[in-house]
């Protein structure tokens, strides 16, 4: 538990630097692509003369001045799942991000979407000592929150106080100061495969790159595609990426629940792929280029070239109408939807007093979408583009990118976790050296 | 629970290659940089290296290269009269060649004096020839007071001095100096007959109040035909000294005033046409006159008082 904490730490601490030095980038590591920005800091926020706009959510501290995405390769299901390609795309899209920023970067922050997180609600309480709320009494009631059992093999990606209690007031953000006798917290855990970890470790050393901080895309891409509102009052985020789908839930501007559904725009092509026989690079055409999940009459008479080079004239002459490739879209985008429906319901979606899904993401972006989802997930559906932030290149600004973009704002406003505080003082030798210090200005 | 880092355990997966190598069609083809084009791009991108590439390397080259080059004796001498060749046959040519001295402003003298004292073998490349020393060196000339050494066009060398004008005699001695204005000896004369035009003064540190000689024998206008020198006593005061051996003792403050006083006195007692040998204005309060001797017996015997004859 000790070792978590302590590399979270230095992750932490790695963050930091990078920050003093200015220059961080960005690693988001999908299974259809691998995204790279690289972040200049400007250092402290300069004063705007109108007032009423704010932080920007904290944009406009940095400006992005490298970006560049590459090919995935090597990635099944947000999982490094073939080591060598996986660098070698890593490397791929770091040198062309470095080449457009002109910059040497060595801390990189990473998100992936797999590794089957599992989210836990934890709570702890604690007496206070004496009646004033201070970091120590937030750090040691951090503490006291049981540990689940996670399983064997996994390990604590986030682990988030998301609600402080002090008595029977509850739903403080931050009770630091505050006077009362029993602080409660609630903090979500989120935990996922280690291994899948380590071997993302090891891909991004073997590039010469030091990790500065890791992610859960469902998480990143929540922060970015949910407007304010929505993450006060209530949302969640689906981010259909190429292998996996994540889910992530929102409430009060805290992440409470996040899942990943082994689902996504993949495997629609691979079933179009199958579908209609031809290659997945032309099935991935069609599907950009004609997909759709509603048929309508006219979409009978709209005939697609699949086109090839097999050589067979009848093969390479093929035709398809419109409605038979929704026809094979349809049920598999219908499948991840349900599969989602069941997640949100096992995560008691229905209970929160705002029900607003967000659909973002490489596949969301499928005509009619919206409209499917509305009928499976309910009413309350939109399509989600990340917000823009300072630099972004316009290549880069679709729902494609809301996790590379939420990792950006992650990176600069990253959310308090537990390892953000430090060890409670009982666990710690200081406490003696403290008293002996007391004695010396008692008696001197 | 381990920690999150990539473990020693990590074995590499049986299967390397699984993406298709051929590329498919439609897709755009983004070669991943080998490790090395990579690390080599990342070096390159580091401030460090960059500088020193770029500006460190050529200068390590040029002065390494250089250095092999020079190491050896023979080589340096050949560069050392190469480069003397190259300066000497530039130096030689006609248009840099100085064939003429002129002076103006010098009386013939003086000329002399400043040729010799170049002591130039014209012709001469005006490479060869220092004109700022040869500046100071005329300056060290008693005579000069301000010289303007040039090289002008046609290969002419052109010294245009100012002499300083002589305006006191000071006898030192047995020696004649030439003062001018400020005190600064200018020249020697051998006798005072070579220039009667100028007053004459003597002792020691007279020199270094000559303007304040020039301002009392500008007041002692009147008697200037009486008038045979002033004498610095104990670099403190002047005594002003007529003919008939007769002085004026100034005092050592204002002693141009004193003068006007005593020139007043004189016109109206007429008193320097006395036989009187001294006149002492030493003390402002109380003018003293010393009468000669025959004098001082007639005032005497006028007065009635008579003194034994002899010459106790």
């Amino acid at each position: 538990m000790t070792d978590l904490y302590q590399s979270q730490r230095a992750m932490r601490n790695m963050r930091r630097a990078a920050m003093q030095r200015g220059v961080v980038a960005i690693l988001d590591i999908g299974s259809s692509k691998i995204a790279c920005l690289v972040l200049r800091f400007d250092g402290p926020e300069r004063r705007r003369d109108a007032d009423g706009v704010g932080s920007m959510a904290g944009q406009s501290q940095f400006r992005i001045i490298g970006a560049a995405t590459t090919r995935s390769r090597g990635v099944r299901f947000g999982e490094v799942h073939v080591m060598n390609e996986t660098e070698r795309a890593i490397r791929t899209a770091v040198q062309a991000a470095q080449k457009m920023a002109n910059v040497r970067v060595d801390h990189v922050i990473a998100s992936f979407s797999g590794a089957e997180p599992r989210s836990y609600g934890l709570a702890g309480e604690i007496e206070l000592q004496d009646s004033v709320v201070t970091e120590q009494d937030v750090a040691r009631v951090l503490a006291a929150c049981d540990m689940p059992d996670i399983g064997h093999g996994r390990e604590v990606l986030h682990a988030q106080p998301v609600n402080f209690a002090l008595d029977h007031r509850s739903g403080l953000g931050d009770p630091r100061g505050q006077i009362g006798n029993r602080l409660a917290c609630d903090m979500h855990l989120l935990s996922i495969d280690a291994t899948v970890v380590q071997n993302l470790f090891y891909c991004i050393k073997r590039c010469d790159l030091e990790l500065a901080g890791i992610a859960s895309s469902a998480y990143v891409s929540g922060i970015s595609s949910l407007v304010e509102d929505e993450q006060e009052l209530g949302a969640a985020c689906i981010d259909m990426g190429g292998g996996s789908t994540g889910i992530s839930i929102f409430i009060k501007k805290h992440m409470i629940y996040a899942d990943a559904v082994r689902m996504g725009g993949d495997h629609i092509t691979s079933d179009i792929s199958k579908g209609l026989q031809v290659p997945m690079a032309v099935a991935e055409r069609i599907k950009t280029k004609h997909g759709g999940v509603h048929a309508t009459s006219m979409d009978d008479r709209e005939m697609i070239e699949m086109g090839g080079d097999s050589g067979d004239w009848e093969k390479d002459r093929r035709q398809v109408s419109r409605t038979e490739l929704i026809g094979i879209m349809r049920p598999r985008v219908e499948e991840i939807l349900e599969e989602v429906r069941a997640r949100l319901d096992v995560a008691g979606f229905d209970h929160l007093p705002s029900q607003q899904i967000v659909l973002t993401g490489g596949a969301s972006q499928i005509p009619g979408l919206d409209g499917l989802a509305a009928r499976i997930l309910g009413q309350r559906v939109r399509l989600g583009r990340p917000l823009r932030i300072q630099g972004l290149p316009q290549a880069v600004t679709g729902p494609a990118f809301s996790g590379a973009v939420g990792l950006c704002l992650f990176a600069t406003h990253p959310q308090d976790e537990w390892w953000d505080f430090d060890i409670p003082a009982e666990k710690y030798p200081a406490r003696s050296l403290k008293r002996a210090f007391k004695w010396f200005k008692d008696n001197w | 629970m381990r920690a999150v880092t990539a473990g020693p355990h990590y074995r590499e997966p049986p299967m390397t290659r699984v993406a298709a190598s051929r590329a498919a069609p439609g897709l755009r083809r983004d070669p991943a940089p080998t490790r090395m084009a990579y690390r080599m791009q990342r070096l390159w991108l580091t401030p460090v290296f960059r500088v020193l590439m770029r500006v460190g390397l050529p200068a390590f080259i040029i002065v390494f290269v250089g250095g092999v080059w020079l190491s050896d004796a023979e080589r340096r001498e050949a560069l050392n009269s190469t480069m003397l060749g190259v300066r000497n046959t530039v130096a030689q040519r006609p248009e840099f060649m100085v064939s003429a001295l002129s002076i103006s402003g010098a009386s013939a003298p003086l000329d002399k004096a400043i040729r010799e004292l170049l002591g130039l073998k014209l012709p001469l490349s005006s490479f060869d020839i220092d004109l700022v020393a040869a500046q100071a060196r005329i300056s060290t000339l008693d005579a000069v007071e301000k010289v303007e050494v040039k090289v002008g066009v046609g290969g002419v060398m052109e010294v245009t001095v100012t002499e300083r004008q002589p305006v006191l005699v000071w006898r030192r001695g047995d020696a004649l100096d030439l003062l001018d204005p400020t005190g600064r000896r200018v020249a020697q004369v051998l006798a005072r007959a070579d220039r009667p035009d100028l007053p004459l003064i003597a002792g020691e540190g007279a020199n270094l109040v000559a303007d304040e000689a020039l301002q009392i024998i500008a007041a002692a206008e009147p008697i200037i035909p009486r008038l045979r020198g002033l004498v610095r006593m104990g670099e403190r005061r002047w005594d002003v000294v007529l003919d008939r051996n007769q002085r004026i003792l100034l005092p050592a403050d204002q002693p141009v005033r004193a003068m006007e006083r005593l020139l007043a006195l004189d016109k109206a007692e007429d008193l320097l046409s006395r036989d009187v040998l001294t006149v002492d204005l030493r003390s402002q309060l109380r003018p003293t006159l010393r009468l000669a001797p025959n004098a001082l017996n007639d005032l005497r015997v006028a007065k009635g008082i008579v003194t034994a004859e002899s010459d106790l």
